[in-house]
């Protein structure tokens, strides 16, 4: 039987995610085994041509080109999963929905002229249709594993919708917004980390973006009230890696 | 998985009455009552660790009061107490050395009797089908020390669910089985506390093999009474001297405090049958507006027994594991059946926890499935009170 071809693609991003498939290490022959790994130039700059089975895609749409290239990536793939805050969000480059995309461009190049970039930073699915959104700044390793497993093996993938709560609680670690007061994301964020902040007594950023029904106002309410967070903080901790999502996007909003 | 055929039977062995229990039999016969000192709480422990269990006992951890491996009395949370309230709770400092001078932390026992991920199986493939790999693991014979009556009162239920019930659960009636019991009374209650309204505490009345109660007048000591025979025999290789009267005085006054403490209370008469109406309050919807379906309010409560089984497979498709962790139904999937979720709402998951614990758990398991810890209210990020929930689907029942 022939193996499947998988192909990594890139757009506005910091290649995190996509290292996360050379990252796994113990499990990366076993990757390599199960599919062919047809085009990812951050591996191997041999490439076979498409159709592709699976397409992971990583990063945002950022450029003119972005918004041809990604129709046409579409076009050649079966499966298309997004990889990452960037791609299923619009990542932290998002920020620049709330702003003037030129005034950041003056500031930054020497020749913005030559800059020729979208006003906003928006994820794979305002586009093309995908079939599978994985979370995470950077996403988890072993859930990519267990989602191209899946595939493969022509299961449901286990990747949960819970918060980061249900993660924090099966560790055994304390909630720390209640016995230390920090401010904590959890109770509204996409679980896949294993509660990797709050384990080390720091609330949670928020990386893996709003989980379902995420009720952002009233965990900003009482971080308000009771822990005496200002506006300022409170914009920030939500316009963040996922700023773009709702209500992520709403709450910081609302805050100044 | 559960039958929800009525049961009759009462849940636990825990019969509160306006007595002083404990300390006399009803028909007003003393019951043989030892003392110690810290030095034989000391020797306590180590006669536990003689006998091949391994300790767990309340431990200052991360900021709170967690229960953990406890080899000595240096391991307890000595001179500790928690300060909780909605959505709060700080660890400070007593003015005294008493070791079980806090109520609950975060934790219940549930977390080793009923493990939050558990590998139930794993096969391997070989030729065109699978055999069953693995050593089946030999369940740990614990002893718990520093278990509270809200939590006694918290494992019967457990019992009746997953031990007692027509479809026993094997790795938790082992468990069960192994465990070997010490609880302590509650001398001082939290703001969160509502034990004496769910009728299951302070005083540890059944459901133990040894009872402990620390007293601090006179002077420093344990008052101590056998509940079983397994805690006869560990009673008896202790040193110990008969309890005098002024401490069991001194025990039964600090229990009474603990009861007269309680800010919180429920008021349970025809609680089953308020929820049962209540079930298209429009209040459901206020609560939603704070609720955060976050899932913490079950997964720390003594009694939600609620998991998952999660089937896996490697890349090579040739092993496959099968696992149960810890579910709520808070989370969107605990509603998957054929054809998708059914609870799409923050309140209609919060409907179904609160009417199961406080009404149809009387239907499926025949008591109520709340014990009055208040761990849902100190560990909601956002300080939901169920108490005071309650008390709205009161006031708008009488509307």
């Amino acid at each position: 039987m022939r193996k499947p071809k998988l192909a990594v693609w890139k757009f506005a991003s910091c290649d995190g995610c996509q290292l996360s498939l050379l990252d796994c290490e113990d499990e990366l022959l076993a990757v390599a085994g199960a599919v062919e790994i047809a085009n990812f130039p951050e591996a191997s700059s041999a490439v076979v041509e498409g159709p592709y089975d699976v397409s992971l895609v990583e990063g945002s749409v950022t450029t003119p080109h972005d918004l041809e290239r990604i129709v046409d990536i579409r076009a050649q793939s079966g499966l298309l999963i997004t990889i990452g805050a960037c791609a299923t969000s619009g990542g932290i480059q998002a920020l620049r929905n709330f702003a003037d995309v030129r005034e950041f461009t003056r500031a930054v190049y020497a020749s913005p002229e030559f800059i020729s970039t979208l006003e906003t930073s928006t994820p794979i699915a305002e586009h093309v249709k995908v079939d599978f959104e994985l979370r995470g700044c950077p996403i988890n390793k072993y859930q990519l594993v267990e989602l191209i497993g899946s595939f493969l093996n022509r299961r449901r993938a286990n990747i949960p919708h819970h918060s980061v709560c249900v993660e924090c609680k099966r560790k055994g670690n304390p909630c720390i917004p209640v016995s230390n007061g920090s401010i904590c994301l959890g109770p509204v964020t996409h679980s896949g980390c294993g509660a990797l902040c709050p384990s080390y007594n720091r609330g949670c950023f928020g990386c893996y973006g709003p989980k379902e029904l995420a009720n952002a106002e009233s965990l900003a309410a009482w971080a308000k009230q009771e822990l005496e967070a200002d506006p300022a903080t409170l914009k920030r901790v939500f316009h963040n890696f996922n700023a773009w999502a709702s209500p992520f996007k709403e709450e910081g909003s609302s805050h100044g | 998985m559960f039958s929800m055929g009525r049961r009759d039977k009462a849940v636990t062995s825990h019969k509160f009455k306006d007595r002083i229990p404990g300390f006399v039999t009803e028909e007003g016969t003393k019951i043989d009552t030892r003392t110690f000192s810290l030095r034989g709480l000391d020797q306590l422990i180590q006669t536990l660790l003689d006998h091949g269990y391994q300790c767990i006992g309340p431990v200052v951890r991360d900021g709170v009061i967690a229960y953990d491996k406890v080899s000595s009395t240096a391991d307890l949370p000595q001179g500790w107490t928690d300060e909780q309230s909605p959505g709060h709770y700080r660890l400070r400092k007593r003015e005294d050395d008493a070791c079980f001078g806090f109520v609950v932390g975060p934790h219940s026992w549930k977390r080793f009797l009923y493990p939050p991920e558990r590998r139930l199986w794993q096969l391997q493939k070989q030729g065109q089908s699978f055999v069953r790999v693995g050593e089946p693991e030999v369940a740990p014979r614990y002893a718990f020390l520093g278990v509270k009556a809200c939590e006694l009162a918290a494992i019967g239920i457990q019992d009746q669910v997953l031990k007692d019930g027509p479809v026993p659960d094997p790795d938790y009636t082992q468990r069960r089985d192994n465990a070997l019991i010490i609880a302590v009374n509650c001398t001082e209650s939290a703001e969160t506390c509502f034990c004496a309204s769910m009728k299951t505490g302070p005083e540890a009345a059944g459901g133990f093999d040894l009872v402990l109660t620390e007293i601090l007048e006179p002077k420093h000591a344990f008052v101590a009474q056998a509940g079983s025979e397994r805690g006869r025999e560990i009673l008896d290789a202790l040193q110990t001297a008969e309890a005098s009267e002024s401490q069991i005085e001194s025990a039964r006054a600090g229990i009474a405090s603990a009861a007269d403490g309680q800010t919180r209370t429920v008021d349970t008469d025809g609680l089953r049958e308020l929820i049962e109406r209540a079930s298209e309050s429009i209040h459901w919807g206020e609560i939603e507006e704070r609720c955060l379906s976050c899932a913490n309010c079950t997964l720390s409560c003594p009694t939600c027994f609620c998991s998952d089984v999660e089937d896996s497979t490697d890349l090579t498709g040739e092993h496959a594991e099968r696992w149960r962790r810890w579910d709520s139904c808070f989370n969107r999937g605990f509603s998957f059946v054929a054809g998708g979720e059914i609870r799409h709402s923050t309140a209609s998951r919060y409907r179904q926890w609160m009417t199961h614990k406080l009404s149809t758990w009387h239907d499926q398991f025949g008591s109520s499935g709340c014990v009055g810890c208040g761990r849902c209210i100190t560990w909601c990020p956002v300080g939901i009170d169920i108490t005071e929930e309650i008390q709205q689907f009161r006031l708008r029942d009488q509307l």
